[in-house]
């Protein structure tokens, strides 16, 4: 599968796009600063709500089901339509895997430029549809606008037991980190933007974005889960951080163990490194203990500066990120070596202290 | 000196557009861009390909000189 060949009329999605994917999330710093200002909404039954930047709302409708309502769409991250159509929806529906829900009911939500062909449109709809249906979930319409830059994705509804919420915090001590999907998709959408990126690269960062969190929600689901999200916009250490903070937890990163996409430090070194790595990095600065990484200063410059671009790299259609106790640990890897998952799991870090643990994230090259 | 203009371009031309002079000019490339990481970038890009690169604030951006 090759998600970026031009269109026959030569024109190329993600032309049309400064940010594609995930990378054209707004900053969290800006985000924050917007959201304290609005109003706090509060209900006995909203069981997840935005305080603790969570990936969806969890509303309690019965003792034994919650509502998970969660919205995302994005700019073409590829050229393809259906590819891009596919990540698109992916990543949507992640929202609903990494709250633990199963996605059941979904919407979509597009922008799409008047004077393009509409086939490109029916192209990428059904990208989406054709996740949807993977998901086991049905699509029931949504809303369209004309723009000058196409954007797709969906709002997705899904269940979960009000007990068995993944939540983004409750990391305990001692926990292990574990990481679904391999790291690299801004970097490398970066290379294959630039043309630089290799045939190996380019397929397998698509095959990492179109590829659904379900199995590995399901896999999850059979362990005890302390604390859930995804990766996306904000990179590993973005949502690190987040999980970290809301629990009150401190968190090491191996640097070494985290699966990477192929080529991906190449191109970082070559300076294919989207400005939402930069804006990740700024923003868990404050928080981040840099260890034996050889940086320095305030741009955290230096020979190991390779290994922050890719920690903060904004994935799109990241994977799960799960905080597990260390004795189940062993067991889940074992099972999704068992299942034959389609991307690389890994053993990212460990959470070395909570309660008091401040939300810091400490890194360390080698053991 | 050769001077490429990529302020107010995106990433990754900014990095492309300093592929392409490097490939065609020998001695000192000057790249302007507008924001801060495009200035990394092109600076990543000129030491992975053994050159130097030193930069400087400019009205409305940055210089990259590539030696």
């Amino acid at each position: 599968m090759n998600g970026n060949t031009p269109l026959s009329d030569g024109i190329r999605l993600t032309q049309f796009a400064k940010h594609g994917g995930c990378a054209a999330k707004i900053g969290p710093d800006t985000l924050s600063r917007v959201l304290e200002r609005l109003p706090k909404f509060s209900d006995p039954s909203l069981l997840v709500g935005f305080e603790t930047s969570d990936d969806a709302a969890v509303y309690k409708v019965a003792d034994d089901i919650a509502v998970i309502q969660t919205l995302d769409f994005f700019t073409p991250v590829v050229d393809d339509p259906y590819t891009f159509g596919q990540v698109a929806a992916a990543n949507a529906l992640s929202d609903v895997y990494a709250m633990g829900g199963e996605p059941k009911i979904a919407l979509n939500i597009v922008e799409f430029p008047g004077e393009l062909d509409p086939d490109i449109l029916g192209e990428i709809l059904r990208g989406g549809a054709d996740k949807v249906h993977e998901a086991g979930a049905v699509l029931v319409g949504g809303h369209s606008i004309q723009d000058d830059v196409p954007k797709y994705g969906l709002s997705v509804t899904g269940f979960v037991h009000p007990d068995k919420i993944y939540k983004n915090y409750g990391c305990r001590e001692g926990d292990v980190l574990i990481l679904t999907k391999q790291l690299g998709s801004g970097i490398v959408n970066t290379a294959v933007k630039a043309q630089m990126a290799s045939e190996e690269s380019a397929r397998e960062v698509i095959r990492v974005m179109t590829t659904l969190n379900r199995k590995a929600k399901e896999t999850a689901q059979k362990y005890n889960v302390h604390a859930c999200t995804d990766v996306t916009g904000f990179g590993l250490l973005g949502h690190c951080s987040e999980m970290a903070s809301a629990s009150g937890a401190q968190i090491r990163i191996n640097v070494g163990d985290v699966a990477y996409m192929h080529g991906v430090k190449e191109y970082a070194q070559m300076g294919l490194v989207p400005g939402g790595a930069y804006r990740n990095r700024k923003h868990v600065a404050p928080l981040l203990d840099t260890g034996n990484l050889d940086v320095t200063g305030e741009d955290m410059g230096g020979p190991d500066e390779v290994w922050l671009d890719l920690l903060c790299d904004p994935q799109t259609s990241g994977g799960l990120l799960l905080a597990v106790p260390e004795e189940e640990a062993g067991n889940m890897l074992e099972e999704f070596a068992r299942i034959g998952m389609e991307t690389e799991v890994s053993v990212v870090g460990k959470v070395l202290k909570s309660g008091s643990g401040n939300g810091r994230i400490c890194l360390r090259k080698g053991k | 000196m050769r001077i490429v203009d990529a302020r107010g371009l995106s990433c990754p031309e900014p990095v492309m557009l300093t592929e392409d002079a490097l490939k065609e000019v020998k001695g000192p490339v000057k790249v302007l861009v507008t924001e801060p990481h495009q200035r990394m970038n092109v600076e990543k890009y000129a030491k992975d390909h053994g050159r130097k690169a030193a930069s400087e604030e400019t009205e409305d951006g940055f210089a990259v000189v590539i030696e």
